[in-house]
């Protein structure tokens, strides 16, 4: 059964309202933070005041005799987890580091690196308790920015990193943890074939991820090891794996149940709190709530990297370009793992480039250790691409249109990262924008428009799905996928389409790691895509089991029985003629055709389709202060099929909104020492209501034939474009060209004054 | 420390509670009279996620001490439908998509009830500026105003609920 | 949180008693917008709160002869809805109203604004630009202080042990006088002021400025009033000339500081561009009244 038609669907494509809306409106959901315990304990945790350190000793004598601490830990508490042990599954971290994160032993990498955590019985007194446990440090140089951390001379963080991707291999320790390399022909020659090439240094600030939910946990470990995780997580599967991991204990005695998630974007596909505080439930024998500060959100949880983009693209006159190379240092914070090489790759993959080159460094800095953030990795490397292609377009006087419609992605092409394109929507977006009303709207003084597209791969995976036919005939489908953006009902959507029921009969249920089999975690906008398939795939098995039952009831044979629009029917006259059968009919028979009809799926789903956008800004600048007003903004995504257009819509408006903060006004801000200065939303400054005009948003549907209804992922594109879009648009309204995010006022006032001194004493 | 004993209004009803005098407004809802639907997305003020309405004005109840309720109204989001019958602002936003993660939306429901208590037609600007104290990571804000002007639109009779 | 203790005296005389017989660190919880973030952050550390809100006087608006009387406690959100104090003032209220957010203004005070010390305080230069005078509440009974004396440093006042501020005295406009108030912040909403300015005119028939005050605000440790900005002013009407010395005025009167939020360069350059803008709009109200 094929649901690519669009026109033969009738749930999937409509806008019903989301299940567990209701409860998020009326503030009934509950969050992280908002599960007790009866006998529940406070934790708190100490950290580090330098950004780089030697922990010469921990005296917690003094916080443990305070009464109503129950529990004192260190890294001391936890076991080591050896090199051979730091991958579990298919799960991409590196879970010696991780742990080393959650807790520091031997050195402090950062400030706000945890040393120390205590349980008391409120909050006020494990704070007390903090404030009474000794640290000594020997205080360490330390690094920040991403070329002093690979300079000769820079302080080293680890002594037992040594640069991968490099031949021969290294025998210094390095703060470049590893070096990627794609390459398409040969760039050298096609340089030489161009008429002019652009060559430009574009730099980006460390962004969080920003979500409004700080991280939060309830752990309760018994005596014999059995452990309930209440946690606000992007997996449950991952917080089960990885607190067993970190704290030496059994994945089977973990139940890890996800609370809702107040946003995650990437950040929150990592845990903190959850070793630390099963550590302390298990030394003090009660469960233990952890809820992390808004402060400490911003000093010690990933945001993503700080980088260095150097692009160099080469064209001949006509537009065609001949040849691209960029060069990308990525800061990884304290452990390895930024994601360099997923910027290499998609600031590239939207071009065709003849030849083309990219290479990335992961460099350690002392900073927290960066966690995902929408689509990572490439809203830097295409920052410095979009940019780029950009200045070429204007200098040969060519539309930026143009010539991203004639070097841009086609079915056919070869990527710089080796991939042949196949059904892919870029050309298509280019056309919806050529076509789109916005570009015909005038613009006045001081007001300019901007273009930048995006590519992001999306991802398949692991997931698992069971679908539950209940006595009444209605429909239960849990699958494990924390709903971080309206996914839950989108599964719905799809079962009630399979099953030909209203979507108001199926209630989907994200389940715990004991109610659903393993699921791969909520990101790389594989929910729909993955989760979707699983659904899909349960819902069609019960039509299966369904129809053998109306057999079973007619005493027909199953192949003589169809299912159509929510019954069965016999299949043909010769059938026989029997009244159709819907799902109550079944179900109050199902204990005499044989019993519960259920199905369970598990899958790990392949051939997700990859998601272009491309995007249109326009500015006003005043150009007296540098401000940046958001005049008008849309968004054209390839999404494959929209199971549910208004949270597509979502993701595209929330992964704009997200990049106009990146290009305007987002950045972390360190003092001399090494401490963040702006940890928290006064000083770390998000877009705001007042902010922004209504963001228009255009689906263009290109439907990926390997998933039932033809979705793509769609959540993470949004993010690439803006910050270009934002920048070319005030290059079109000023002819300044502002290479270093974010492109707050005092940048722009100072460009201005360096290039019309005249018009800026006026 | 002894702990102070506040007598207040919540939703309507007259409630007591005990709290230490360091605790705020937010602390005392979520702690201990375990009304978790107002959040602490930031402690500062900054963020809006702990919204409720304080004798008729908006304020952020991470910024006042339980004390403070003393003889007081308060209304939570847990106050702002009535019974199983859901608020204007509520209904649009379900329908409206206005919420994602969900995590500000009570914050906005209080807010957005209360701006539309004080101004029955709203232009999309004075709505934005009333919400700027609303921060949203997942929505780009459109749907929430979207949502906003719908219901103040239902309120004043001239669109369908 | 620290533990902390509360009061909330009834009268101005219990209030002085609480914060003059204190031993330890006391502060005074006006608003609390300002407080309550300095306690979480752990910034401050006061043994004891003596909250203001429950003095007769302290909330609420009064006209008194010549003058309008605001409670040092009285939330923004009352001040803005005051048309006959917008319309007197509309730079102070619109001061008052820049100060975060919504839910900001269901509690911040000017009171709690000034005595904070931030030079950033956005109801301060206004307020000092129309001539407000401070009431404060000590042992040595009440004194009355021009606002622009309270402030004596970041985070730093004049008042001593003892007293607080009760209320603001502001002297009813002359017939052609008006202020206005601006701001730069990289948002729209929700950010301190990189730089304020306050401009508060009087003119004659003619249009032209017969007296000034020009009030910086985030580019020194305390607002400055700055006499030469206003000498630009007095005896002109605002034509380029005169708008280029005020800007140069401004600019030369700054000192201010490069932090998180501005260097130095910047904030310099802009005080001149708010005072220009600031002085339009004074202008532009002070010649529609009558």
């Amino acid at each position: 059964m094929s649901y690519l038609d669009k026109a033969t669907l009738k749930v999937v494509g409509t806008r019903p309202i989301r299940p567990d809306g209701v409860d998020k409106v009326t503030g009934r959901a509950n969050f992280g933070a908002d599960m007790v315990m009866p006998g529940m304990l406070w934790g708190r945790i100490k950290r580090s005041p330098h950004a780089h350190a030697r922990i010469l000793g921990i005296d917690t004598a003094k916080a443990a005799a305070l009464p109503g601490v129950k529990a004192v830990i260190t890294r001391a508490d936890f076991p080591d987890v050896p090199p051979d042990r730091a991958h579990i599954g298919t799960a991409p971290h590196n879970l010696r580091d991780l742990s080393r994160n959650c807790m520091a032993g031997g050195k402090v990498l950062y400030e706000g690196h945890a040393v120390a955590a205590v349980a008391a019985t409120s909050p006020a007194i494990a704070d007390e308790a903090l404030d009474l446990i000794e640290v000594k440090y020997e205080v360490l140089p330390y690094v920040m920015d991403v070329e002093a951390a690979m300079a000769d001379g820079a302080p080293v963080l680890h002594d037992d990193i040594f640069t991968a991707g490099v031949e021969p291999k290294p025998t210094k320790p390095s703060n470049v943890a590893k070096m990627v390399r794609f390459a398409k022909g040969d760039v050298e020659a096609g340089f030489k074939e161009a008429d002019l090439i652009v060559e430009r240094r574009y730099t980006t600030q460390p962004v969080h991820q920003g979500y409004i939910e700080p991280h939060a946990c309830l752990v309760s470990v018994g005596a014999d090891g059995q452990t309930t995780i209440f946690s606000s997580s992007q997996g449950q599967f991952m917080v089960r794996s990885y607190t067993a991991r970190i704290c030496g204990g059994e994945i089977a005695d973990i139940r890890a149940i996800p609370a809702e998630i107040g946003g995650g974007f990437g950040g929150k596909t990592i845990i903190y709190l959850e070793p630390l505080a099963y550590m302390l439930s298990k030394k003090s024998g009660r469960p233990v709530k952890m809820v992390m500060s808004r402060e400490e959100v911003f000093r010690a949880t990933g945001p993503t990297s700080g980088a260095v983009v150097e692009v160099k693209i080469g064209a001949k006159k006509d537009g065609h370009i001949t040849a691209a190379q960029s060069i990308l240092k990525y800061q990884a914070g304290a452990f390895p793992g930024s994601p360099v090489q997923q910027g290499c790759i998609c600031g590239m993959a939207v071009y065709d480039f003849p030849n083309s080159l990219t290479v990335g460094y992961d460099v350690l800095s002392n900073r927290p250790k960066v966690a995902a953030y929408r689509a990572p990795g490439a809203p830097i490397g295409s920052f410095g691409v979009e940019s780029c292609i950009d200045e070429l377009a204007h200098a040969l006087k060519i539309d930026p249109l143009k010539m991203r419609e004639i070097n841009g992605a086609k079915d056919g092409g070869k990527s710089t990262h080796g991939v042949t394109w196949n059904n892919i929507g870029y050309q298509k977006t280019l056309e919806a924008a050529r076509a789109h009303e916005h570009l015909k709207t005038k613009l006045g003084p001081n007001q300019g428009r901007g273009i930048a597209s995006g590519y992001w791969h999306n991802a398949g995976g692991e997931s698992s799905a069971s679908c539950h036919v209940n006595e009444d005939g209605s429909i239960t489908v849990t699958e494990g996928h924390p709903d971080i953006g309206g996914s839950r009902a989108s599964m719905a959507m799809m079962v009630a389409e399979v099953l030909g029921v209203p979507y108001e009969n199926v209630r989907p249920v994200v389940g715990d790691t004991t109610a659903i089999g393993f699921s791969a975690s909520t990101g790389g906008s594989r929910v729909t895509f993955a989760g979707g398939m699983a659904v899909t795939q349960a819902a069609q098995k019960i039509v299966e089991e369904l129809k053998k039952r109306a057999a079973v009831i007619w005493d027909i044979s199953p192949e003589a029985v169809e299912w159509k629009d929510g019954k069965a029917h016999p299949a043909g006259p010769n059938a026989g003629s029997f009244e159709p059968l819907d799902l109550p009919a079944i179900a109050a028979k199902s204990g005499r055709t044989g019993g519960p009809i259920s199905a369970e799926v598990q899958i790990n789903a392949q051939g997700q389709g990859p998601g272009f956008t491309t995007h249109i800004c326009d500015v006003e600048v005043d150009r007296e202060t540098g401000h940046v007003k958001i005049l008008r903004y849309t968004a054209i995504q390839d999404v494959g099929r929209a199971i549910h257009p208004s949270y597509v819509e979502g993701q595209m408006q929330g992964g704009v909104t997200q990049g106009i903060g990146w290009a305007l006004s987002e950045e972390y801000i360190y003092d001399k020492d090494g401490r963040l200065e702006n940890p928290g939303f006064l000083d770390y400054r998000m877009p705001v209501a007042s902010d922004l005009p209504m963001i228009d948003t255009v689906m263009v549907e290109v439907p990926n034939p390997r998933h039932p209804f033809g979705a793509r992922g769609v959540g993470e594109v949004p993010l690439v474009p803006p910050m270009a879009a934002v920048a070319n648009a005030i290059f079109d309204a000023t002819g300044i060209r502002l290479r270093d995010l974010p492109m707050s006022p005092p940048k722009l006032r100072a460009a201005f004054d360096a290039e019309q001194p005249k018009l800026a004493a006026e | 420390m002894s702990k102070h004993h506040v007598t207040t209004t919540i939703n309507g009803e007259p409630m007591e509670f005990l709290c230490e005098a360091q605790q705020t407004m937010l602390d005392v809802l979520r702690d201990e009279l375990h009304l978790t639907g107002s959040k602490e997305g930031c402690g500062s003020g900054d963020c809006g996620a702990c919204t409720v309405i304080l004798d008729g004005k908006l304020v952020c109840s991470c910024l006042m001490l339980g004390v403070e309720a003393e003889g007081k109204k308060v209304i939570t989001v847990e106050g702002i439908a009535n019974g199983d019958t859901l608020h204007p602002v509520q209904q649009k936003f379900l329908e409206h998509a206005a919420l994602q993660c969900g995590f500000c939306t009570p914050g906005f429901i209080v807010a957005a009830k209360a701006l539309l208590d004080e101004n029955k037609n709203p232009t999309e600007e004075e709505t934005r500026y009333w919400l700027a104290g609303n921060l949203c990571r997942c929505t780009g804000y459109d749907k929430i105003i979207r949502a906003v002007l719908d219901a103040a639109a239902v309120m004043r009779g001239e669109a369908s609920a | 949180m620290p533990r902390v203790s509360y009061t909330a005296p009834a009268t101005v005389d219990e209030a002085v008693k609480a914060l003059a017989s204190a031993g330890g660190l006391t502060k005074v919880l006006s608003g609390g917008t300002d407080l309550l973030v300095q306690l979480k952050s752990g910034r401050v550390k006061p043994d004891l709160i003596v909250d203001m809100k429950k003095i007769p006087g302290l909330i609420g608006i009064r006209e008194e002869g010549g003058f309008f009387v605001i409670g040092a406690s009285t939330p923004g959100v009352m001040i803005s809805a005051n048309e006959k104090l917008e319309h007197a003032f509309p730079g102070i209220v619109e001061g008052v109203d820049l100060i975060g957010s919504t839910q900001i203004q269901g509690r911040a005070s000017i009171a709690g604004n000034l005595c904070n010390g931030s030079p950033a305080a956005d109801s301060v230069p206004p307020v000092i630009a129309a001539r407000g005078i401070a009431v404060v509440a000590g042992p040595g009974g009440k004194r009355e202080v021009p606002v622009e004396k309270i402030v004596t440093g970041p985070g730093r006042t004049s008042l001593a042990k003892g007293e607080f501020v009760v209320e603001f005295r502001l002297p009813k406009p002359k017939p052609r006088q008006a202020g206005a108030y601006l701001r730069f912040i990289p948002r729209t909403e929700m950010d301190i002021a990189v730089v304020g300015v306050a401009v508060d005119v009087t003119l004659d028939a003619g249009g032209t400025c017969t007296d000034a005050r020009v009030v910086l605000g985030a580019v020194a440790p305390t607002q400055l009033v700055v006499e030469e900005a206003a000498k630009a002013l007095i005896g002109h009407k605002l034509d380029a000339d005169t708008l280029a010395k005020l800007d140069a005025a401004a600019q030369h009167a700054c000192k201010p500081i490069t932090d998180k939020r501005g260097t130095i360069e910047y904030r310099t350059k802009i005080a001149g561009v708010l005072a220009r803008r600031a002085a339009a709009i004074a202008f532009e109200r002070a010649a529609a009244r009558a």
